[in-house]
C-alpha cells in the first residue's frame, strides 16, 4: 500500500451525506465517486469512516504551550500531541513564555519547536509591548517577518490597558496585515480579583472580577479600531455584556473579532462554592445567564471562533488556597466535545458552522493560508474524523498534556476524535496518537504567506 | 457534624444543639476547677495563619478545658514562612495524629479545601477565613444575644431560638467574615437582620442576602434595634476611597455618644450594643458606648470559650464517638447556667 495515500470511506463531510475522501501526498486528490477512476486509490490505506463525521483540522487561535521557560507545565511536544489529539492542525503558541516571545529570536524557536515536533502548525503569537509590561512596542515587525511569520499579536495574561499605546498597536500592525489580540481587563477594576463580582463572590468573601472591567475595554477598542481603521480581535469573552457591545460594533462595521473558550460555554461561577482552584480561571466563570448570551452569540456569529485558552499549570500551583492558586485551564482535548455538548447537542449549531467557529474562521483571523480549508479536491489535507455518538468520561491523568487541570473532569460528554490528519499525515488513529508527520528536509516553511484575501 | 465551617450550610437543630452545650460548658468556667476531661488524650491543633491572639488563645482556653492537648501553630516563625504549602502543612499534622484542626487563613475557603482534600482527616474548625465567614464568632455572638433576648422575654434561654429579634450589623460588611456568618446564622435562628454600611462597603450581590440593607444608621435605630453590633473599620479603606474620611465616616456610621443618647431617648432601654473587637474606639464606636452597661463586648469574649468548647466538644465526641454518652454525663453534673451579665 502507498504510505502517503489514504482513502475514507463513508464519511459525513462537515455533517452532510456520507462521501468518500481520498488523501494523498498531503493533499485531498479526490471526493465521491471520482477516487474510484483516480490514480492511486487501490493502493490506499482504507479508513472505514461510517458513522463519522469529516471535518477541516481544527485552528486554535489561543493556546498556551508554555515553552520556552516553564516546561515543568507543558512543552510545545506535549501540548501539540494533546492538540492533535483534541482535533487540531494548528495552534497559535501565546506569547506570555519566559522569555516573552517579544523578539524574533523566540517566536522562531517557537515555530522551529513546533516544527520539530510535527503534530500540529505551531504558530507563535508575538507580544505587543516589550516583556508584556505594557510600555512600549515590542519588535512587531521583526516578528512578523521572521520565518515564524507572525501576524497576531497579544499580551494575553495581561490587557494593553494604555490607551495609547493600543491604539499605536493597532495602527502598526497593519503594515503587515497584523491583528491585535486585546485580553479585555481594566487592571484596576480587576486588582486582587479572584472570581466573577456577583451573588456567588459576595457569599464566599473573594474579591469580585467585574463584568464592567471586561466591557469597558471592548468598549474603549473597537472604537479604537474603528478610528485607526484597524484589525481586533478579542481574547476570551466572556460576559452576556460583551457579546452586545460586539454586536453593536459589527453592525457599525468594525473589523473586529471575537472569541470564547470551551469552559466559559458550560460553567459557572457556582462551581466556586467548592473553592476547587481547578476553576479558578482568567477571566472568571460568569453566570448562567452570561453562558446564554455567549452561546447565542457563537451560534448568531456575533463571537466568530471558539478558542480554548488551554492553560496547563503544575499540580501544585492547584493544590492550595484558592487565592494561592494559578489562573487556567486545560482544553485542547476537551475542547470538541464541549462544543458538541454545548452547541450542537443544544441544537444551536451544525457541524459547519462547528468547522468555521473551529476551523475557518479561526486561519482567517491567524492569516494561516492552509488552514481551516474547505475538504474540497486539491486543498491541505488538514482533515478530523469525529464519532458524535461517542460519550466519554473526562480523566485528566490520560490525557497528553502535562496539565491534570480540567475543570471538566469525571463529566461525561458526547464526541470523539477518532482520526486527525495532518498535512495528509495522520497524527491520530483510533483515537490514539500515531506518528508526527516529518517535513521534508530544506523545505521553506508553509503558512502565513499572505495569500488569504484580507478584509 | 464532621466539621465547622461556615454558618450557612448550618441547620437550625446543629445550631441550636451547639449554643445549649454551651450553655453547659458556661457552667464550667463559674466553677473553682474550670476542667472538664472530655477530650483527654485528644490532640486539637491552633493553625493560624494570620495574627490574632484573642481567637488563637479562646480556642486554647476552650481546649484545655476540656482536657485536650493543644499544639499553636503559627504561620510566623514556622515552615510556612518559608514557603511550605497548605497541603504540607496539613499532612504533617495528620501524620502527628491531629484530631482536631482550628484553622484561621487569611484565604477565603483556605478551611474548606482541608475538609474537602484527603490531605488531613481531622475535625477542621474554621476560626475566621479571609472575607468569608467566621462561623465561632457568629455563635458566640448568637449565644450573648440569646440570653439577652431570653432574659429580656422572661423565658429560659435553652433550646430558644432569636425568633422576632431585631439585629442591625453596621460597618465593612464588604471585608466582614463576622458580618457574613451572623447574617446566615441569625436568619436561621429567626432573627430580622438590617445591615447598615456606606454604598461602597457592602458586596455587588447583597440583595440577595437573607436580611434588609440600610445606608442610613439612624433611621434603622430609630426603626427599633434590640441589638446594635459594630464592626470594625480599617483606616487603610480611607486611603482606597471606600470612603472619604475616618471622620466623615464616624459621623455617617459610627455608634457615637450622640447615637447611644438616641437610644434612651427612643425609649429602647433593653437595646445591646455589640462588638466582636477588637475595637477602634473613636471611629466605629464611641469610648462612651463601648464602656455603658448596654455593651455585651466582655460578655462576647467570655461566651467565645464556652462556644467554642461546646463545637470542639460535639466534633470530637459527638453522636458517633464512643465517648459521648460518658462525657454527657460529666457534664450533666456541670448543673444549671448562671444568668449572664451584661
Amino acid at each position: 500500500m502507498a504510505e502517503n495515500t489514504y482513502l475514507i470511506q463513508g464519511a459525513a463531510i462537515l455533517g452532510g451525506d456520507p462521501e468518500d475522501l481520498l488523501i494523498r501526498d498531503g493533499f485531498i486528490a479526490a471526493r465521491g465517486q471520482d477516487i474510484y477512476g483516480a490514480a492511486g486509490f487501490d493502493d490506499a490505506t482504507v479508513l472505514d469512516a461510517a458513522g463519522l463525521v469529516a471535518l477541516p483540522g481544527m485552528v486554535d487561535v489561543h493556546t498556551h504551550l508554555r515553552e520556552p521557560g516553564r516546561e515543568d507545565a507543558e512543552t510545545v511536544e506535549t501540548g501539540t500531541r494533546a492538540a492533535a489529539l483534541g482535533g487540531f492542525t494548528a495552534v497559535h503558541a501565546m506569547a506570555n513564555s519566559n522569555p516573552v516571545a517579544d523578539t524574533a529570536g523566540v517566536v522562531e524557536q517557537v515555530h522551529s519547536l513546533g516544527r520539530a515536533a510535527g503534530w500540529v502548525d505551531v504558530r507563535p503569537v508575538g507580544a505587543v509591548t516589550v516583556g508584556l509590561a505594557g510600555e512600549q512596542l515590542a519588535e512587531l515587525g521583526a516578528m512578523a517577518d521572521s520565518r515564524a511569520q507572525v501576524r497576531m499579536f497579544s499580551d494575553d495574561g495581561i490587557c494593553v490597558h494604555d490607551p495609547v499605546l493600543m491604539r499605536r498597536a493597532l495602527e502598526y500592525v497593519k503594515a503587515f496585515d497584523g491583528v491585535v489580540a486585546q485580553h479585555a481587563q481594566e487592571p484596576r477594576l480587576t486588582a486582587g480579583a479572584q472570581m466573577n463580582e456577583g451573588a456567588v463572590s459576595a457569599v464566599l468573601g473573594l474579591a469580585g472580577w467585574p463584568a464592567v472591567a471586561e466591557e469597558s475595554i471592548i468598549a474603549r477598542d473597537v472604537l479604537l479600531a474603528q478610528h485607526v481603521g484597524s484589525r481586533l480581535h478579542i481574547c476570551h469573552v466572556s460576559t452576556a455584556g460583551s457579546v452586545e457591545i460586539v454586536r453593536w460594533a459589527k453592525a457599525r462595521g468594525i473589523n473586529v473579532t471575537a472569541e470564547v473558550t470551551p469552559h466559559h460555554l458550560l460553567l459557572t461561577d457556582e462551581l466556586v462554592r467548592s473553592y476547587d482552584p481547578v476553576y479558578k480561571v482568567n477571566p472568571p466563570l460568569r453566570t448562567d445567564a452570561d453562558v446564554q448570551a455567549l452561546r447565542e452569540g457563537l451560534a448568531d456569529g456575533t463571537i466568530d471562533v471558539v478558542g480554548t485558552d488551554h492553560a496547563p499549570h503544575p499540580s501544585e500551583h492547584k493544590e492550595c488556597e484558592w487565592a494561592q492558586a494559578a489562573m487556567g485551564m486545560t482544553g485542547l482535548e476537551t475542547a470538541l466535545s464541549v462544543v458538541q455538548e454545548t452547541m450542537i447537542e443544544t441544537g444551536l449549531m451544525t457541524w459547519a458552522d462547528f468547522a468555521r467557529v473551529t476551523s475557518f474562521t479561526p486561519a482567517v483571523i491567524g492569516r494561516l493560508s492552509d488552514q481551516g480549508r474547505p475538504l474540497e479536491v486539491g486543498e491541505p489535507a488538514n482533515v478530523i474524523l469525529v464519532d458524535p455518538a461517542a460519550r466519554w468520561t473526562v480523566d485528566p491523568h490520560k490525557m497528553a498534556t502535562m496539565g491534570r487541570n480540567s475543570p471538566f473532569k469525571g463529566k461525561e460528554l458526547p464526541g470523539s476524535v477518532v482520526a486527525t490528519f495532518f498535512k495528509g499525515h495522520p497524527t491520530v488513529l483510533d483515537g490514539q496518537l500515531n506518528t508526527p508527520y516529518r517535513y521534508p528536509e530544506h523545505q521553506e516553511p508553509m503558512g502565513a504567506a499572505g495569500a488569504v484575501s484580507s478584509k | 457534624m464532621k466539621h465547622l465551617l461556615s454558618t450557612e450550610n448550618l441547620s437550625a437543630s446543629d445550631a441550636i444543639r451547639i449554643l445549649d452545650t454551651a450553655e453547659e460548658m458556661s457552667a464550667v468556667g463559674e466553677r473553682e476547677v474550670k476542667k472538664l476531661p472530655a477530650l483527654r488524650g485528644r490532640t486539637v491543633v491552633n493553625l493560624f495563619f494570620e495574627d490574632s491572639t484573642r481567637t488563637r488563645i479562646s480556642f486554647e482556653a476552650a481546649a484545655k478545658r476540656l482536657s485536650a492537648d493543644v499544639i499553636n501553630f503559627a504561620a510566623k516563625g514556622s515552615s510556612v514562612s518559608k514557603g511550605e504549602s497548605l497541603k504540607d502543612t496539613a499532612q504533617t499534622l495528620a501524620a502527628m495524629g491531629a484530631d482536631a484542626v482550628v484553622i484561621r487563613h487569611w484565604a477565603s475557603g483556605a478551611p474548606h479545601r482541608l475538609a474537602a482534600t484527603d490531605w488531613i482527616d481531622a475535625a477542621v474548625i474554621n476560626a475566621g477565613d479571609g472575607t468569608h465567614e467566621h462561623p465561632t464568632q457568629a455563635l458566640l455572638d448568637a449565644f450573648t444575644m440569646r440570653r439577652h433576648w431570653s432574659r429580656v422575654n422572661g423565658t429560659a434561654s435553652v433550646a430558644a431560638d432569636l425568633k422576632g429579634m431585631r439585629v442591625a450589623i453596621a460597618g465593612d460588611v464588604l471585608h466582614s467574615r463576622v458580618a457574613r456568618s451572623n447574617v446566615w446564622l441569625l436568619k436561621t435562628l429567626g432573627a430580622e437582620v438590617t445591615l447598615v454600611a456606606p454604598p461602597t462597603l457592602l458586596p455587588i450581590g447583597v440583595e440577595h442576602w437573607p436580611c434588609k440593607v440600610s445606608y442610613n444608621l439612624d433611621a434603622t435605630l430609630e426603626a427599633g434595634t434590640d441589638a446594635m453590633m459594630m464592626l470594625r473599620v480599617q483606616g487603610e479603606r480611607m486611603n482606597a476611597s471606600f470612603f472619604p474620611s475616618t471622620r466623615e465616616y464616624s459621623r455617617r456610621w459610627g455608634f457615637d455618644d450622640a447615637r447611644l443618647r438616641a437610644l434612651d431617648d427612643l425609649g429602647m432601654k433593653d437595646t445591646i450594643i455589640m462588638h466582636p473587637g477588637p475595637m477602634n474606639r473613636g471611629l466605629e464606636i464611641s469610648s462612651a458606648a463601648a464602656d455603658s452597661p448596654r455593651s455585651t463586648v466582655l460578655a462576647q469574649v467570655r461566651n467565645g470559650v464556652s462556644v467554642r468548647m461546646a463545637a470542639l466538644y460535639l466534633l470530637l465526641s459527638g453522636d458517633s464517638r464512643e465517648a459521648a454518652s460518658t462525657n454527657a454525663a460529666t457534664l450533666a453534673f456541670a448543673g444549671q447556667s448562671s444568668k449572664e451579665s451584661n
